[in-house]
């Protein structure tokens, strides 16, 4: 075996957003090697591996654990093991640098920050439309405007431009 | 992308004889602890976890019969998303109810591969299920079916929910602490929607206003029933593991005069539907339209009880 368990983890990409490996999406929580009981060199080792999902309702869960059982088997590692953690909640904020590359050149719009929802005071009602300083990710201009707050999965909106004209798609803050 | 040579290897294992049409349903909770602090009352725990579910689930459903019916395609899959979260919120919760209290699972025959949720959510009879009935009418097909309906529904329904996962993120109960945590930051954009469309409706024409205010009429007369409280939530929230919801009205009433003082709405002056036998949705009495609803959401899994989904 030439790669750890958690390179070869973090190779696997987003059923939806395919150029966005699942730890550049910030998916992938932990990826841990176990001996088995006679030491590293044993039978009985495995492989743990931590996903959050982004929404609680992702589709595409079912789907993540199952490429990521398949690309560490293919790798060697026999028993793989991919658990569900809830705590602390996906973030937009855990997309890397690298992933907002890669899903701008992909002609996505990225997350600014995220709302931070205090746990001591109620979440306010926004009754107009969420201003974001966001640009047309193929024209550049700044002159946007939004027709849906909820898009074709659950982690993005929906864009038009009004210099282009070309509707586009803004990954969400959440 | 899958190494499969073809999408059906892998999916089932070794025994195909339970295949129905599908792919695997995987447990939400997949090595989640699910241990409670010793002196929760875990089936209390589980019929609370019931009645939560059972709001997102069953709304859910209602919202989903939008899909190709709503009056553009953002509204349908806004709406799609909106079903698609409290979906995913149902299935933890019912989940968390079965890993509480294996009991309160319906039982079916043995060898059956159906996961208890799924369980929980096509086995059980009317009587059974514990949403509030503001979630249960049909605003798409029904009599009374107008976009402006589901609205006014949405907006009481999501800022009674919203409230409510809010002071639910403290639960002494690790594991709806966490799902309370991930449905605050949805239901805030659900809860936008409706405010939004609410103050659109109210200010656009004649027509829309109208509708809007009838379908405000129509909701506005289950709005005391989602902070009575019953006897299980009074359990919970004394153990610290759930909300007693009569202490979120004044709260929720806030953000609900916000709403309607900017569109310029009255607060509906209308008489509210009182409990049927002396008990309302949270004690299984429902209104006319849940069956109906329950057949279609049952009818196929029902008929494949050994059904692998």
């Amino acid at each position: 075996m030439t790669s750890t368990a958690y390179d070869v983890a973090a190779t696997v990409t987003d059923p939806e957003l395919p150029m966005l490996t699942l730890e550049d999406l910030g998916v992938l929580r932990s990826v841990e090697e176990h001996d088995g009981p006679e030491g590293p060199e044993g039978p009985g080792g495995w492989v743990d591996v931590a996903i959050t999902p982004t929404y609680s309702g992702c589709p595409a869960m079912a789907s993540m654990r199952d490429d990521l059982a398949h690309r560490l088997r293919d790798a060697g590692y026999d028993d793989v093991r991919v658990r569900v953690e809830l705590t602390p909640a996906w973030s937009s904020d855990w997309i890397t640098a690298r992933g907002r590359r890669a899903l701008a050149e992909a002609g996505y719009s990225t997350p600014g920050p995220a709302p931070r929802h205090a746990a001591d005071a109620p979440v306010t009602l926004n009754l107009s439309p969420t201003r974001r300083a966001i640009a047309c990710p193929r024209c550049g201009s700044a002159d946007v405007e939004l027709t849906s707050e909820f898009g074709a999965t659950a982690c993005k909106a929906l864009y038009r431009c009004a210099a282009c004209l070309e509707p586009f798609e803004h990954v969400k803050e959440i | 992308m899958t190494h499969h040579d073809s999408v059906y290897d892998g999916l089932l294992g070794e025994d195909t004889s339970q295949w129905a049409f599908g792919t695997d349903f995987e447990d939400p909770l997949a090595g989640v602890d699910t241990t409670l602090p010793d002196d929760v009352d875990a089936p209390a725990l589980a019929a609370y976890c019931l009645m939560l579910g059972d709001d997102a689930l069953i709304y859910s459903h209602r919202l989903s019969q939008w899909a190709s019916n709503a009056p553009d395609l953002e509204d349908d899959i806004a709406l799609s998303n909106i079903a698609l979260d409290l979906l995913g919120q149902a299935r933890l919760l019912l989940a968390r109810a079965a890993a509480a209290d294996p009991a309160c699972v319906p039982v079916l025959p043995e060898g059956s591969p159906v996961p208890p949720e799924d369980a929980l959510a096509f086995f059980r009879d009317e009587a059974a299920f514990r949403n509030v009935r503001l979630v249960e009418a049909d605003d798409v097909g029904g009599d009374e079916g107008d976009f402006a309906v589901t609205i006014a529904r949405l907006l009481l329904f999501s800022s009674y929910r919203l409230a409510l996962v809010e002071r639910l993120r403290s639960s002494r109960d690790p594991v709806l602490a966490a799902v309370a945590v991930k449905a605050v930051k949805e239901l805030a954009y659900h809860r936008d929607y409706a405010g939004r469309w609410f103050l659109t409706l109210a200010r656009g024409t004649e027509e829309s206003r109208r509708r809007l205010l009838a379908g405000l009429a129509l909701v506005w007369p289950l709005h005391d029933e989602l902070f009575r409280t019953h006897p299980v939530e009074a359990s919970v929230a004394e153990q610290g593991v759930g909300v007693d919801p009569a202490t979120l009205g004044a709260e929720v009433d806030v953000v609900l005069e916000q709403v309607l003082s900017t569109s310029g709405v009255a607060r509906p002056d209308v008489a509210q539907v009182g409990p049927v036998a002396g008990g309302a949705g949270r004690d299984g009495r429902h209104g006319e339209q849940m069956g109906r609803l329950l057949a279609e959401l049952q009818v196929v899994a029902r008929a494949h009880p050994m059904g692998l989904w």
